[in-house]
């Protein structure tokens, strides 16, 4: 079974809320939609105060280069444009909805017919793409519309479908296959055809023999689409990772996977961009998974972006249990702890994971032994051992030229330290000293 | 065998004095003049080479002294007048009295401990936490508590206060040599005038949300009513981005502001407490804030 290289771990996958069908969450009575859901500039709001709204209603539009759409994921009334406190407690431009109704653009197909003929060209898919305000749903929310746009005397070989989900507890994306087969294979059609490559690969851990039958049997339809089991290791759905495994290429340090021919998109996506060619739908609705071992029942939803933490924990769970330690969006490995639960949730956030107390708690950091397990752990071949030295030691020079720019932030090496040591934090500290250092001497 | 002991001794005597010639004309051609009053100027510096000068070290600082052949512009902190009158009268020029200054901590330790809305056990570095989110008290502008400024003092002259979480300034240790304030990330840490007795009188405060933003994450913030500067006699407060900055140069201490300050932002320091209620001396920190 083709897997990556080097490095790599194997936490426990607690995959329990794999059974759990998707459910639909209720609107809220009031919306919060941040502006910078994605990675860039944010958007520019382009309602006022008083202003009526419909579903999918272009909110905020795109005027930098790095930067994507923002629609309405609601119908009513914008209460206010200012900002508002993201999961980080960092404020960020926003436009509050005050919910009436729920009356769609008149333009989105909401019928539960799937409509397979796609007969855009790969230039209007790319345009169609920024209208929709599509970005990468695999965690970095990347716009979509700066990647399927192949700069010239680039080409694209290989489409790369990331159902890995290799995040132990996350489930969403295994979810939609189960239940959005034919939808993910259409759009992954669609993202084929944007690129003009021959074939279009779907990676999927071999922890999910269902899903990796169900894809294989719905891509026997469809042209060029081949389902590749992989295996179960972490992080598996990595990009530079994912790559390796397909096609046994390898990123060199510091470019990008269009330069070794590969674009890689997350399962997710695939399925966004299904709505958004064939549905005309924006992407306004996140598919994200809320579980946890101390939790009375597990859940997959349907939920609108913008829709709070506060508003999901009420609705799936009632109340957050008393032990809870941590609320995390995303998974255990690269999840981050929510500190403001009145957040509205942002575009790619794809779980509210809560912990308990003693499964989030750090254990105590005690001294590096050189037993050299993160240099075995890491998938990019550092040595993180090192980079917590030099970063402690203000050493960011040497730090950049033992590139720890190529840190993906996997935290293979956190996980595997036996000294608790917080590699990953350190390496992500000098990381930001390295930009820094970089900016001033520009 | 003497002739074997002779034939040595001459041949390593030859090579020795071959080379003794050639160093002797090396040394001459790549002689290095340097200022002898260098050495002097560095030997009357503290030598602690805590940077607060802006040079790398006490040897460059007394460098950059003597190639200047005045004082204009460079100032010794940690040393203080002292050290800038035995550097002055070495170099032969005046030396300017400086205000001595001390580091102050612009953030409201009372309310960091009870107000705490998460814990944070991540990478104990506030240039971390503050890449990560907004401090456990949920102030994006307050201090973080992880302590960078402790550790980037080589004067032992801030700790942090286990209740509170904020840093706390050792009034008599502290050199102002600005490292607490370089390292802070949030510039929390400003150095300011020590003041008349130590008197001073600043805003400990720099968040910069709107009042109602601000009062919801700690009761102690600077709303940016303006009211101080109303009151201030001496136009030493200006208001700007909701907060307000008490400038250390104009301000007189006359404490008007303190009263007048209705969220008890503006802390005064070393003066006698007052009759009716009496208030424990606060040690060494102090804070103003605004601009930066």
């Amino acid at each position: 079974m083709k897997t990556f290289r080097m490095g790599g771990v194997h936490p426990e996958e607690n995959k329990i809320s794999n059974d759990a069908a998707i459910e639909v969450m209720p609107v809220p009575s009031q919306m919060v939609v941040l502006m910078n859901q994605h990675l860039g500039a944010p958007a520019t709001p382009v309602v006022q105060k008083g202003d009526k709204v419909k579903v999918g209603q272009l909110i905020g539009e795109a005027q930098a280069f790095m930067c994507a759409n923002v629609h309405s994921p609601v119908s009513g009334t914008v209460a206010k444009v200012e900002p508002c406190k993201d999961a980080f407690g960092l404020a960020k431009p926003a436009v509050y909805i005050n919910v009436e109704g729920d009356e769609w653009m008149e333009t989105i197909d909401r019928t539960p017919d799937i409509k397979r003929e796609c007969t855009l060209e790969s230039k209007q898919i790319v345009d169609k793409l920024k209208e929709m305000g599509i970005v990468g749903l695999g965690g970095a929310t990347f716009p979509a519309h700066i990647k399927y746009a192949i700069p010239d005397g680039k080409k694209a070989e290989y489409l790369i479908i990331n159902a890995a989900e290799c995040e132990p507890y996350l489930t969403s994306d295994y979810r939609v296959m189960m239940e959005h087969a034919e939808e993910v294979c259409i759009g992954v059609s669609i993202l084929r055809k944007a690129l003009g490559v021959p074939n279009a690969y779907i990676g999927i851990e071999s922890n999910k023999p269902l899903a990796i039958a169900k894809m294989q049997e719905m891509a026997r339809q469809f042209e060029g689409i081949i389902v590749e089991p992989l295996k179960v290791k972490y992080p598996q759905g990595a990009e530079k990772q994912l790559i390796n495994a397909v096609t046994g290429r390898k990123v060199p340090s510091g470019k990008l996977p269009i330069d070794v021919g590969c674009v890689v998109s997350n399962l997710g996506t695939a399925f966004a961009v299904y709505e958004a060619i064939q549905k005309n739908k924006p992407l306004i609705e996140n598919i994200l998974t809320v579980t946890g071992k101390k939790l009375p029942s597990q859940h997959n939803y349907i939920v609108r972006i913008g829709t709070t933490y506060n508003d999901i924990i009420k609705h799936s769970i009632g109340e957050l249990p008393a032990t809870t330690g941590k609320v995390i969006s995303g998974g255990t490995m690269m999840g981050k702890a929510v500190v403001n639960l009145d957040a509205p949730t942002v575009k790619g956030n794809s779980s509210v994971l809560v912990m308990d107390e003693g499964e989030a708690r750090r254990n105590p950091e005690t001294a590096c032994i050189r037993c050299g397990k993160c240099m075995h752990a890491c998938p990019m071949g550092l040595e993180p051992y090192m980079f917590s030295a030099l970063v402690k030691n203000n050493r960011i020079e040497e730090a950049k030229e033992h590139n720890i720019l190529d840190c993906i932030e996997c935290g293979c090496c956190f996980f595997s330290c036996p000294a608790n040591k917080p590699l990953t934090d350190e390496i992500r500290l000098g990381k930001n000293k390295v930009r820094a250092m970089m900016a001033a001497k520009k | 065998m003497t002739q074997q002991i002779l034939i040595a001794v001459l041949v390593l005597g030859a090579i020795g004095a071959f080379f003794a010639v050639v160093l002797y004309f090396v040394a001459q051609k790549f002689k290095v003049v340097e200022d002898p009053l260098i050495d002097e100027v560095a030997e009357v510096l503290p030598g602690a080479n805590c940077g607060g000068c802006g040079k790398a070290g006490c040897r460059a600082f007394a460098e950059a002294c003597v190639a200047q052949g005045n004082l204009e512009g460079l100032r010794c902190a940690p040393g203080g007048d002292v050290v800038m009158q035995k550097v002055a009268s070495l170099l032969g020029c005046a030396a300017e009295a400086g205000e001595p200054q001390v580091a102050v901590v612009r953030c409201h330790p009372a309310n960091c401990g009870e107000n705490r809305r998460s814990n944070y056990d991540g990478l104990k570095s506030c240039a971390f936490a503050n890449t990560v989110y907004t401090g456990e008290n949920g102030c994006p502008f307050g201090c973080l508590g992880c302590g960078d400024c402790v550790a980037a003092c080589q004067f032992d002259a801030i700790h942090m206060d286990a209740e509170t979480g904020t840093p706390v300034v050792d009034e008599e240790k502290c050199t102002a040599c600005g490292a607490c304030a370089k390292a802070c990330p949030r510039r929390v840490i400003e150095l300011r005038n020590k003041g008349n007795k130590g008197r001073r009188v600043f805003v400990r405060c720099i968040n910069k949300e709107k009042g109602a933003v601000a009062m919801k994450t700690c009761k102690n913030a600077c709303i940016g009513c303006g009211k101080c500067a109303k009151v201030c006699p001496f136009e030493a407060i200006t208001v700007a981005d909701n907060v307000a900055y008490i400038d250390y140069t104009k301000c007189k201490a006359c404490r008007k502001c303190v009263t007048e300050c209705p969220v008890h932002a503006i802390t005064d320091v070393n003066f006698p407490a007052p009759a009716k209620k009496p208030e424990a001396p606060k040690p060494a920190e102090e804070a103003p804030a605004a601009n930066n």
